[in-house]
């Protein structure tokens, strides 16, 4: 902290200097140390495969094999793979949406009885993850003859993602007047006309983080798809990248290749609602 | 607008209408189910009913083929009380949320503070603090398994080059390093979302109450403990229990790097509980262990609800 008594200026300033360099280098070092993990995936799905197996390991790959990430594609299935976690995770977020925007609409405009009943049990659903629950899904899934179908990771998916985004949204929908809706609504647009054209447009951060949130929740879910799926047409891509490595091959490369394709998109999606995600992961709690 | 809005309140207040009729009243009644319908039954059919299931598993005797034997009573329970492993992994349990909790909580203070401080790059810095969040903790847990590969990973290569070793070190084989190793992914994935969540309860204290507190001539030590840190007591508490129910149900890092093994070595309370189902074809006895697991988590709810004291905070 600077302190405010006035010490003479060009020596205060030092401080000052002083400070915002340890504060860039430190920061600059935390960042290295998350990235590093992804960074030797990077290094790892570049090497050749002879490579991996020396001991001790390299740092960098010795020949750059760039070729790794087109020979994935063709060492194991995994358009098939990318394509279910596509359908799983576009799917779960259209049924979340579709299931959390007129629940967050209604709860946010209205009093009626059962409302905060609702709430809580929203709440409730949010603290439970699937894997407390992946032997009563199991059976479930068993009894409606659902296993290893993308039905059925949908439905879960869809479920567990459904309180964040009733949650975020909930907290959108509150904070626009009722005035403005009401406007629209007195022109003539009707009840869902206003809603909209008037607070979904100004809702939209809200509706992009929870479409963002459900999306990459359930493109990395992992325990639900190893429990229910069983062919290999129906494994999402978490399922399906270990088995690149078994007691029979060791493809690092391609898995870590594999790895960074699922992963980089998604950062880059995260990274745009990084300033939405606490507010609803939290239910408004913090502030 | 004075008008619009005035005349607008009118058609609003339909709801105390003088005397609506018994139909009205009854639809009036039901609108909010057509509503929240979608929401209820989305989670009456994946959430309750697998809670239910697994209640009722719990008490059924299985055939390990999956066919329904009858009734079981508490023996399932008895059984799973009766192994040998329960003990030793209900308290490996116990530890490892404790110790990646605690971990997370003290790492993520300074990296919160870190991330609101002013410096250049902050953005940049934030964006890879976010990394571990959106990546897959299965893609995560996989890295790090092959970083500590005995034979030919780099953290054996930077010990080797360091000389903090003489030769490379199976990481994994042994219960107690495995159990470190896979408690530092924890935390490292764990981070992210704590960070962020006490950054944002950094953002809430106002900048006048340092002021205030430079003007009386406090020092960072005690504005730190005096002010900062006691104002982020609702952050610390909402993020340490989600971190706690998140960390107790983590599979992906122990299924990714040890598999739980050798034996039991490394199992918790979760992994235990899908290979009493999955590997010794045990359902009912599993579904004893999921209720057990399910029971802690409310309890953990409980005090998470608690803590959160949502009523006030839903408008």
């Amino acid at each position: 902290m600077t302190a405010r008594s006035a010490p003479p200026a060009a020596a205060r300033r030092r401080t000052v200097r002083l400070r915002t360099v340890l504060l860039t280098a430190t920061g600059w070092l935390v960042a290295v140390a998350f990235l590093l993990p992804y960074l030797q995936m990077g290094v790892t799905a570049l090497k050749p495969e002879k490579e991996l197996t020396k001991s001790p390991g390299t740092y960098l790959p010795g020949h750059w094999t760039w070729s790794n990430f087109t020979d994935v594609w063709s060492a194991a299935p995994v358009w098939t793979y990318l394509r279910v976690s596509l359908t799983v995770a576009a799917a779960a977020t259209v049924v979340t949406l579709a299931c959390a925007l007129p629940a967050a609409y209604y709860t946010a405009r209205n009093r009626f009885r059962g409302r905060n009943a609702f709430l809580l049990l929203v709440l409730v659903t949010q603290m439970f993850a699937p894997t407390a629950l992946v032997i009563g899904i199991y059976r479930e899934m068993v009894a409606l003859d659902l296993t290893d179908t993308l039905v059925a990771l949908i439905l879960v998916n869809a479920a567990f993602n459904l309180p964040f985004c009733v949650w975020i949204l909930h907290g959108y929908f509150s904070s626009i007047p009722k005035e403005l809706e009401e406007a629209a609504f007195l022109d003539g647009a009707g009840r869902v006309g206003a809603l909209t054209r008037v607070t979904l447009p100004i809702s939209m951060p809200g509706v992009v983080t929870a479409v963002v949130y459900t999306f990459i929740a359930a493109w990395n879910e992992y325990i639900v798809a190893l429990t229910v799926t069983a062919s290999p047409d129906r494994k999402p891509l978490t399922v399906a990248i270990p088995s690149f490595v078994t007691d029979y091959q060791a493809h690092w490369q391609f898995l870590f290749a594999a790895s960074l394709i699922a992963i980089v998109p998604v950062v880059i999606l995260f990274v745009f609602i990084e300033r939405y995600l606490i507010g609803g992961l939290t239910a408004g709690s913090v502030k | 607008m004075q008008d619009v809005k005035l005349r607008a309140r009118d058609a609003g207040a339909s709801a105390p209408a003088p005397r609506p009729s018994a139909l009205r009243r009854i639809g009036l009644a039901l609108t909010p189910l057509l509503w929240l319908g979608p929401s209820l039954v989305l989670i009456a059919v994946v959430v309750l009913w697998p809670v239910a299931e697994m209640v009722r598993t719990s008490l059924l005797k299985i055939s390990s083929s999956g066919v329904t034997l009858g009734d079981r009573g508490g023996g399932n329970y008895t059984d799973l009380f009766d192994e040998d492993d329960l003990v030793p992994v209900v308290l490996r349990t116990v530890g490892w949320v404790a110790g990646v909790v605690i971990t997370t909580m003290v790492l993520s203070l300074a990296i919160g503070q870190l991330l609101n401080a002013r410096f250049p790059g902050r953005r940049l810095v934030r964006w890879a603090v976010i990394v571990p969040w959106a990546a897959s903790v299965l893609m995560t847990s996989l890295i790090w398994k092959w970083m500590l590969d005995n034979y030919s990973g780099v953290v054996n290569r930077v010990l080797l080059d360091l000389h903090l070793i003489d030769k490379p070190e199976n990481w994994l084989a042994h219960p107690r390093g495995a159990m470190l190793w896979m408690m530092w992914v924890a935390v490292f994935v764990s981070l992210p979302f704590a960070s962020f969540v006490i950054l944002a309860g950094l953002q809430t204290i106002p900048e006048d109450v340092y002021e205030a507190a430079r003007v009386d001539g406090a020092g960072p030590f005690r504005t730190y403990f005096g002010i900062t840190l006691p104002l982020l007591r609702p952050a610390i508490l909402i993020a340490s229990i989600i971190n706690v129910i998140n960390v107790f149900n983590s599979f992906p890092i122990i299924w990714a790097m040890t598999g739980g093994g050798p034996g039991h070595a490394t199992d918790t309370t979760t992994t235990f509980m899908y290979k009493l189902a999955f590997y010794d074809q045990n359902v009912g006895e599993s579904a004893a262990m999921a209720v057990v697991n399910f029971l802690m988590i409310l309890v953990m709810v409980l005090l998470y609800l608690r803590a959160s004291r949502w009523r006030e905070e839903v408008r």
